[in-house]
Parts: structure tokens; C-alpha cells; sequence
């Protein structure tokens, strides 16, 4: 069986990704399973200068799933370069370089300087709900998502794919205006603007009031925009969203994703992304699939 | 990797209060006092998040160590349901530990509430040791594990908010009185936040060496997902520290009580 698959210009050696955001830079991961089964990381999200993040409580349970505020807390792109890459690349595993601002200018700048580094791809983040400045406006609407992956793909040298986000009224709308300015791919979905409440404190649970909800609960709205985003665009689809084993991985696969990323299901199961990867080839074996790639779109109507 | 263990017995400490002793190698070979582990409530999607709950005991010899937790949310709810024999999930040691003291050294210890359980460990584990131990409780339904800290202590004191049993009002009092005429090589703190940024500062205030263990809602509990944040002195700014990786226990000096 071949679990390989082709995303973008980039040889995955199976379909599984650890998400941006779920998994640092692989360090505390690695402790816990080989990072050479997966099929590509994509590292917490970078910025061109550190960022502290949002104040605590960032997280709040939900029923199926976590709403988290983060807000991109990372060490800046020249740190990741000098730290974290040579660790990463000690690892037979793609790494792709997930990267947000607050400008079209940070953009391009990161980019730019990311495109020399030793990286697989680089995955452009215009959907954290997380900060209040650019991010999200870009990936809220079909223009910026076009007019900040055209700056970007300018000065892009690595494959690049465009996270998208949920929150929109037509998502296909804004996947294609990523394909029109030349990204190789899109991921989605990036979590879903929640929020939660204490009532007897009668304050939100997290201290940025709300969070991005991400966990099996978004699963069947990320599957349905994944299957609707496949049929909408030409390039490859990266399906993401409370994926928690091989079956759920499968979904999104049929539903037409050409790979997955799997991240919160990490926090309860650090065997998660192992198990995602046995799982898809155990339903490979049993339905009669020689090639992980052939899953892609295979759904029945 | 496999991370369930067996439950060995429960007990029931108070009305709020349970404990789970369990039998792990892998988590008793390698725990020093002040890490947690990371439990698994239930298998389902429930209460979805696993719960970070500090080591209270351990035993090498027997291989088995303590959890103690308080029944408060829906995962501690299924927490209960555990009983022995049961195989639990739990991933761990997680966290920094306590400096320990070295011996001939003159420690005191304050805890309130739930924060006393990662103490008893520490108390437990130091030999040679003059030992005072604060603990601040709401009533004297609220007293639990009196009769271990008294046997690994050299002093206990207990207060009470009630004053239904022990010296009434926090525990700080009694603290702050004992300090007038004594001087510990260390302090160890976990409690409420009130309790904790209060002894902190005034060790701070008096140059004596003090380590604060802290608490924060928790993600991946390994150090990855960045929620449990911390906020911390760096340099002349501030920074976020990650409580279930650099901590839970940090240096008073480091930390930046909001």
C-alpha cells in the first residue's frame, strides 16, 4: 500500500500533519512518539517579532472541543530559524512554516525571509481569530485573502498554501480567490469564533472574551466546507477540524482533502497522529485502496 | 505509548475531597514533589480535557503514588465514578518540581485548600529538615490529611476561615507571626491566589527564598499549546510562561501576580 500522497510541489510520506498551533515547534511531541511517522508538521504560528500572546484563562472546555485564545504567543521567525529548524529537520518529516501579520507588508516580509529558510512549505495563517489587528480581516473576505496571497506569492520560493477560515458567509468564495492569486493549496478549516460563559462568576471563561473553537465538535461543519471548498477549486485541499482517529481522517479525505492535519485531539491522545496514520491504512486494507491518494474525492453521491 | 495504570484503592477525604492511589512504574520511578500528572476522566466526550492533578504521595517501594482532587466540575464528577481494580489513563510526571531543601535546612510550608496536596509530597520527601507547616482551610469540614502532615512535620498549624477548628481567619496569620521569630532557609507555597501572591511578596520582601506552585486551566499539559499562561518577569518586560512545562512550580521572584 502507498500512503504517500502529493500536496503542492511537496512528497508527504502519508496524509497526516500535525496542526499549527497543537504541537509547538514538535520538541515536547517527540518525547512522546517518533515525528518521522508523520507525514509533515506545521509549526505554532510565527510572526516577524515575538509576540507575548493574550492574557490567561486561554482556554475553556466546550462540549466536544476547546475554545482557545491564544493569540499567536511565539518567538518571532528569526528565532524559529535558529532554534527550532535544525531540531525540526533532524526529523524524516515535511515542515511547513505556518506564518501570520498584521499587514500586508508582515506578510511579505516573513515570507520573504522564510523562503530561504530550510522549510517545506509555508502556510499563511488570514484566519487567527485570536488577534485583535490584521490577521482575520485578511481572511474574512475574498479580496484580502486575494490581495494578501498575491503580495505573498511574489516573493513566495516554497509551496504556498492559505489557511482559511471558517467564519465567512461562502468559503468557496475565498478559496478561490487563494487559487486566483496563486497559492499551490488551501487548509481548512481554522477554528470557529466561540465564546463560553461562567455564569455563577456571570463573566466569559476566557479572558479575550472569545476564542476559536476548534475539537470533534466542529467536525461535520469542517468536513461539509472542505467537500464544498474540493469541488469549488483546482489545487489540493488540506482538511482539518476535530479529527481524533483514522475514520475521521478518511472523511475529510473522501470528502475530497488530499491530506489532514490533526491537532486538539493531540491534548487528550498524544498517540493521536500515530493512530490517524494506522487508521487511514487499516481502512485502506479493508476497503480495497492501494493508494492513500486515490481516498481524495472518492465519496459516493 | 500506553498510559493507563491500575487503581489500586479510592477513598473519600471529606465531603469535596476524594484520592485515587495508583500503581505506575513509570510515573513513580520518575516523580519529584511539585509535578502533576494528567488524567483522563472519561472515555468519551464528556468532559473532553484531561485533568491536571498535582502528586500528593508516592511510594517506590510499592510502586503506587496519590492523587488528591475536589469534586467541582464535571471531570472531577467522573473522577469519582473510578473505583479499584479500574484502569485510569493518566500521562505523567508532568511539570517542575520543588528545590529541594538540603539537609539541616529550616523550611515552612503554606498550603490552602486543594494547594496542600503537592506540599504533603514535599514534606514527605525531605529528610533532616525542620519542618513548620501552615494549612489554611475554609471550616473544619474542609480539614483533610491533618494527621499525615503531623506526622511528617515537625510543627503543624492549622487555621481555619470559620475558626471551627484550629486558629480562625487565614493562614497567613499564624505564618507571618512565626516569621517574627523565625527564619526558614525556604518557603514552599499553593493555594488560592490571594494566599500565594501574598506570601510570596513578603518573602520576597524579606530576601527569603520561596517557590510557588501555580495553577491555570490546561491544554496538552506537555508544554505545546501555550494556554496555561503564566505571567512572568523577562528582563525589564514581561513574558507568558507555560505553568504545565516551566512550572507549575516557579521562583516567587519570577512571577507577576495580576
Amino acid at each position: 500500500m502507498d500512503l504517500s500522497v502529493n500536496i503542492a510541489g511537496m512528497k508527504l510520506k502519508n496524509p497526516v500533519i500535525a496542526a499549527s498551533g497543537t504541537f509547538g515547534f514538535g520538541r515536547e511531541y517527540s518525547k512522546f512518539f517518533d515525528l518521522n511517522r508523520l507525514g509533515g508538521i506545521s509549526v505554532k504560528g510565527l510572526t516577524l517579532e515575538p509576540r507575548k500572546g493574550n492574557r490567561p484563562p486561554r482556554i475553556a472546555e466546550t462540549p466536544g472541543g476547546i475554545l482557545n485564545s491564544v493569540g499567536l504567543q511565539n518567538p518571532g521567525v528569526h528565532a524559529f530559524i535558529r532554534d527550532e529548524i535544525p531540531f525540526l529537520r533532524g526529523f524524516d518529516t515535511a515542515v511547513i512554516a505556518n506564518v501570520a501579520g498584521n499587514t500586508v507588508e508582515d506578510y511579505r516580509a516573513i515570507v520573504e525571509i522564510l523562503s530561504d529558510a530550510d522549510i517545506d512549505a509555508i502556510e499563511l495563517n488570514v484566519s487567527c481569530p485570536n488577534v485583535k489587528e490584521g490577521c482575520l480581516m485578511f481572511g474574512s473576505t475574498a479580496s484580502g485573502v486575494f490581495e494578501v496571497t498575491g503580495a505573498v506569492r511574489k516573493v513566495c520560493k516554497k509551496p504556498l498554501i492559505v489557511k482559511l477560515s471558517p467564519n465567512v458567509t461562502d468559503i468557496t468564495e475565498i478559496a478561490r480567490a487563494a487559487e486566483a492569486a496563486g497559492a499551490d493549496c488551501v487548509s481548512l478549516i481554522n477554528t470557529l469564533l466561540g465564546m463560553s460563559i461562567d455564569i455563577e462568576k456571570r463573566k466569559p471563561v476566557l479572558a479575550n472574551i472569545m476564542g476559536g473553537l476548534s475539537g470533534p465538535a466542529v467536525k461535520p461543519v469542517a468536513v461539509r466546507m472542505v467537500y464544498e471548498t474540493a469541488k469549488a477549486v483546482k489545487i489540493p485541499v488540506i482538511g482539518m477540524g476535530g479529527i481524533s482517529n483514522g475514520n475521521d481522517a478518511v472523511e475529510f479525505m473522501l470528502a475530497g482533502a488530499s491530506a489532514v492535519m490533526v491537532g486538539t485531539a493531540g491534548f487528550v491522545n498524544p498517540n493521536v497522529w500515530v493512530e490517524t496514520v494506522q487508521g487511514i491504512e487499516k481502512y485502506m486494507r479493508e476497503n480495497g485502496f492501494e493508494k492513500a491518494a486515490d481516498l481524495t474525492g472518492a465519496l459516493i453521491i | 505509548m500506553d498510559f493507563r495504570e491500575r487503581i489500586i484503592k479510592t477513598e473519600t477525604l471529606s465531603k469535596d475531597i476524594h484520592l485515587i492511589r495508583i500503581r505506575s512504574e513509570r510515573i513513580t520511578d520518575s516523580a519529584i514533589p511539585g509535578q502533576f500528572v494528567n488524567v483522563r476522566c472519561c472515555s468519551g466526550l464528556d468532559a473532553y480535557l484531561r485533568r491536571p492533578i498535582s502528586i500528593c504521595r508516592v511510594c517506590r517501594s510499592d510502586k503506587t503514588f496519590d492523587i488528591a482532587y475536589m469534586k467541582r466540575g464535571k471531570g472531577t464528577s467522573l473522577l469519582c465514578n473510578f473505583r479499584e481494580g479500574d484502569a485510569i489513563d493518566v500521562i505523567g510526571p508532568l511539570g517542575s518540581g520543588f528545590t529541594m531543601p538540603e539537609a539541616g535546612e529550616k523550611i515552612a510550608v503554606v498550603g490552602g485548600g486543594i494547594g496542600i496536596f503537592p506540599l504533603l509530597y514535599l514534606v514527605n520527601s525531605c529528610n533532616d529538615v525542620d519542618k513548620t507547616v501552615f494549612l489554611g482551610f475554609r471550616s473544619k469540614d474542609a480539614v483533610v490529611l491533618k494527621d499525615d502532615f503531623e506526622r511528617s512535620s515537625n510543627k503543624l498549624v492549622i487555621a481555619t476561615d470559620d475558626g471551627t477548628f484550629g486558629i480562625k481567619g487565614f493562614v497567613t496569620g499564624p505564618f507571618y507571626d512565626w516569621l517574627k521569630t523565625n527564619r526558614p532557609d525556604k518557603v514552599y507555597t499553593c493555594g488560592p491566589l490571594p494566599m500565594i501572591k501574598s506570601v510570596a511578596e513578603y518573602c520576597i520582601e524579606r530576601d527569603i527564598f520561596c517557590e510557588v506552585s501555580m495553577e491555570q486551566r490546561m491544554g496538552c499539559g506537555i508544554g505545546a499549546c501555550l494556554v496555561c499562561a503564566c505571567k512572568v518577569k523577562e528582563g525589564l518586560d514581561f513574558g507568558y510562561a507555560r505553568v504545565c512545562r516551566d512550572g507549575p512550580v516557579f521562583r516567587a521572584e519570577r512571577l507577576l501576580f495580576e
